[in-house]
């Protein structure tokens, strides 16, 4: 179902391959009028599998994600994604939103709608299936639940068959059920080699995903580091505060 | 006069006059077929504005927006310029039928139901711009999707231009000529009996004419609600 | 597949609008004066028309200056209209054939039974206005450049006075046709000018009476013209001329004459 890429998260090659940077953000600004939101960010992961971007609200991660989506034009910096420039990574991006946007017809019709060109059925039908909305499929979309909505989000953007897959707060206020299945299904996608980027609150969603975290604040990068120093021994000041449930200014 | 132009006008509909039968038809025929291409013009023009992003795009959305408000008398003086034996598009031989008064209409509500259109959409747009943009979807799939997803706040742009096409009367006298059994509308005949004096004649066909307008108001907001129950909301 | 429904749809119409054209291939159109429509002399004499000679009569009946100025543009066949001096320019100038006489009546002075300016009665139209003009009574005009306009105009010169110096107060130009002035006038209770035909038929006259008639220079000539083919390639001449031969015939002058209105004849043919 997913793309097999090679420099996917395969232990054995990759003590063997040179490491390739999967995220490369040079010097990152965006300006919007006069506000100054993402401030010379530069950061580089060579970690396959869930890369976690956190920070308190506000700090600019829902922007960052909408930069490397190539939803929002940055001021200026640069973004390497997969070891590719920019312009070549848009067409094996994929995103789900915050908050699912579904169109104004039945579930199977939304899959119908992003699928590409000559997608079997049957696949359609396998990731229904795979996210736990199969017999829905002639239920009105957006009469579905939050969690389901968001379960169909996330299949549709699995069916375009992304190399990289960017979340932002995809299980924000969602049932124990729905978030399950959808963090079941993310851990699948990056067995398989897609890159994801995933915005989140949760800290143990964090621990339980993510193989390195991006920390932002006030638009700036705190600190980039894997998942288990992050938790153990933060380095930034913000960070430490964050992780203690202060509340940084 | 106003309950002799009632009974006048109970009267007429009972009868089942033949003239009467022959400028209702005709109106019906001549507003219906100018929303058909009004709406085949207009909605994909005001999609693709509240779509797309270009400079100069506000200009236009304000001239769309100036254009609703076109009195159709200057559409009709403007039309028969083009259409006159002397004009343009003399050889056509379109002055004086029904075909003229279509495209007169024509002219008249394309921008209404484009201007309506562009409304709608816009707001369409706010919710579905990062998910198209995301998916990559071209102009050419993107909008029939709105047109689709939006079918029943379209309706109400619908409406409107009907409606603005079944009563007006500046246009379709200056290029139809109001002549008998040929573009005799029921407005162009209300302007004729007024004319002539003949006022309850004149008010009962006003009469029949907003039940008309009624009738296809009432049929085609069931049709909403009905499908609104549907929930594709 | 919504493309083919385009097409299908903008081909069905254009069938649609060919076939109508061709039904009415033996038709002519007319711009014509309003009065000849209002009084429903058309509606006596047209199907008369088709049964004789096959023509199917199309009137378009604007004022005498538009009716002029559309043949002009040649979007007619034939003009129909009562304003000697515009007619025989409209020929002079090559857009037309030839004029004819075809039929008279004579305008009349109608106005509210008040009589506000004490004309009622009066033979003398030439006094009469004067009269209204001292008094300032109130005179809805057509203001249209109609053959009636143009009728009234001669008039208050004759009269001597001029009452668009005094537009807007007490004459009041209401820019329409006949119908429409006579509805303004009953409305406001302002004196009008008209014709006899119209205001025989007409609907809405109120408590209004005809005031002044009966001055020889109320007469009002008609006259009927074919357009110049050489002007306007798309005439119809031959069944132009057809119906214009009909109308001055011994059968179609006396189908005029046979037109009443409550017993009232409304025009009489004075063809040569």
């Amino acid at each position: 179902m997913f793309k097999s890429d090679p420099m996917s998260n395969n232990s054995v090659q990759q003590s063997t391959a040179v490491p390739v940077p999967l995220i490369e953000v040079d010097k990152l600004n965006l300006k919007i009028g006069d506000n100054h939101l993402l401030r010379d960010i530069s950061v580089t992961s060579y970690t396959p599998g869930v890369t976690m971007v956190m920070g308190p609200n506000g700090a600019g991660k829902s922007l960052l994600l909408r930069c490397l989506h190539g939803l929002f034009t940055p001021t200026s910096g640069s973004i390497r994604l997969l070891n590719k420039p920019h312009e070549a990574t848009t067409a094996f991006q994929s995103m789900v939103f915050q908050k699912a946007v579904l169109l104004r017809r039945n579930v199977i019709k939304n899959l119908e709608f992003a699928a590409p060109n000559g997608t079997p059925t049957a696949e359609i039908t396998e990731l229904l299936a795979k996210v736990h909305l199969n017999g829905k499929e002639l239920q009105p979309a957006r009469l579905l639940s939050g969690g389901e909505q968001q379960r169909l989000a996330l299949a549709r953007s699995l069916l375009t068959k992304p190399r990289l897959l960017l979340l932002d707060e995809p299980t924000a206020s969602l049932d124990p059920a729905s978030v399950l299945i959808i963090e079941r299904l993310i851990s699948e996608a990056t067995e398989q080699g897609v890159k994801c980027i995933f915005i989140s609150h949760d800290l143990g969603q964090a621990k339980r995903l993510g193989a390195d975290i991006i920390f932002l604040h006030q638009g700036r990068l705190a600190e980039h580091t894997d998942t288990e120093t992050f938790f153990t021994s933060p380095q930034s000041r913000e960070a430490k505060a964050y992780l203690n449930g202060e509340i940084v200014l | 006069m106003l309950d002799n132009a009632f009974v006048e006008a109970f009267n007429l509909m009972v009868s089942g006059s033949p003239e009467l039968t022959e400028i209702l038809w005709l109106s019906v025929q001549v507003s219906l077929t100018a929303l058909f291409f009004s709406i085949t013009l207009g909605l994909p023009i005001g999609t693709s504005l509240a779509i797309t992003e270009f400079p100069g795009k506000r200009a236009c959305v304000t001239i769309l927006n100036s254009l609703m408000g076109l009195p159709p008398v200057v559409v009709g003086l403007l039309v028969y310029l083009l259409l006159s034996r002397s004009g343009p598009l003399g050889v056509l031989g379109l002055l004086y039928t029904p075909t003229a008064m279509v495209i007169a209409q024509v002219v008249l509500i394309t921008p209404i139901i484009a201007a309506l259109a562009y409304q709608v959409m816009d707001d369409l747009h706010r919710e579905y711009r990062d998910l198209f943009q995301s998916l990559r979807i071209p102009l050419r799939k993107a909008v029939p999707t709105y047109l689709w997803d939006a079918r029943y706040s379209l309706v109400t742009s619908v409406l409107a231009g009907f409606g603005r096409a079944i009563s007006e009367v500046g246009a379709v006298i200056i290029v139809g000529g109001n002549i008998d059994h040929l573009t005799r509308v029921m407005t162009t005949a209300i302007a004729l009996e007024t004319s002539k004096g003949e006022l309850a004649i004149a008010l009962a066909l006003g009469i029949i004419l907003l039940t008309l307008a009624l009738i296809v108001n009432a049929a085609v907001t069931t049709v909403r609600t009905l499908g609104l129950k549907n929930a594709y909301v | 597949m919504k493309l083919t429904r385009i097409i299908q749809y903008i081909g069905l119409a254009t069938v649609l609008h060919v076939a109508s054209n061709l039904a009415i291939a033996e038709s002519i159109l007319v711009q014509s004066t309003t009065s000849t429509k209002n009084s429903g002399l058309y509606d006596y004499i047209l199907p008369k028309v088709k049964a004789d000679t096959g023509v199917t009569v199309n009137v378009v009946a604007v004022g005498t200056g538009q009716a002029i100025k559309n043949a002009e543009r040649c979007d007619g066949d034939v003009l129909l209209v009562h304003a000697k001096a515009s007619e025989e320019k409209f020929v002079n100038e090559g857009y037309g054939v030839k004029r004819s006489d075809l039929m008279y009546n004579d305008f009349v002075i109608v106005g509210p039974a008040a009589d506000p300016a004490g004309i009622s009665g009066s033979g003398d139209v030439s006094k009469s206005l004067s009269t209204i003009a001292a008094k300032q009574a109130l005179f809805a005009s057509r203001g249209d450049d109609s053959g009636t306009h143009k009728a009234e105009l001669r008039l208050w010169k004759a009269a001597g006075t001029d009452p668009e110096a005094s537009s807007g107060a007490w004459y009041r130009e209401t820019g329409s046709g006949m119908g429409a002035t006579l509805n303004v006038a009953v409305g406001m209770g302002a004196y009008a000018m008209t014709d006899r035909a119209t205001w025989t038929k007409f609907g809405n006259k109120g408590d209004f009476k005809i005031q002044v008639e009966g001055d020889k220079r109320l007469f009002n000539q008609y006259g009927v013209i074919l357009v110049n083919k050489d002007k306007c390639p798309s005439v119809k001449s031959e069944a132009g001329q057809q119906f214009i031969d009909w109308l001055l015939s011994t059968k179609g002058q006396k189908a005029i004459a046979s037109y009443t209105v409550n017993g009232n004849q409304l025009f009489f043919p004075n063809a040569k």
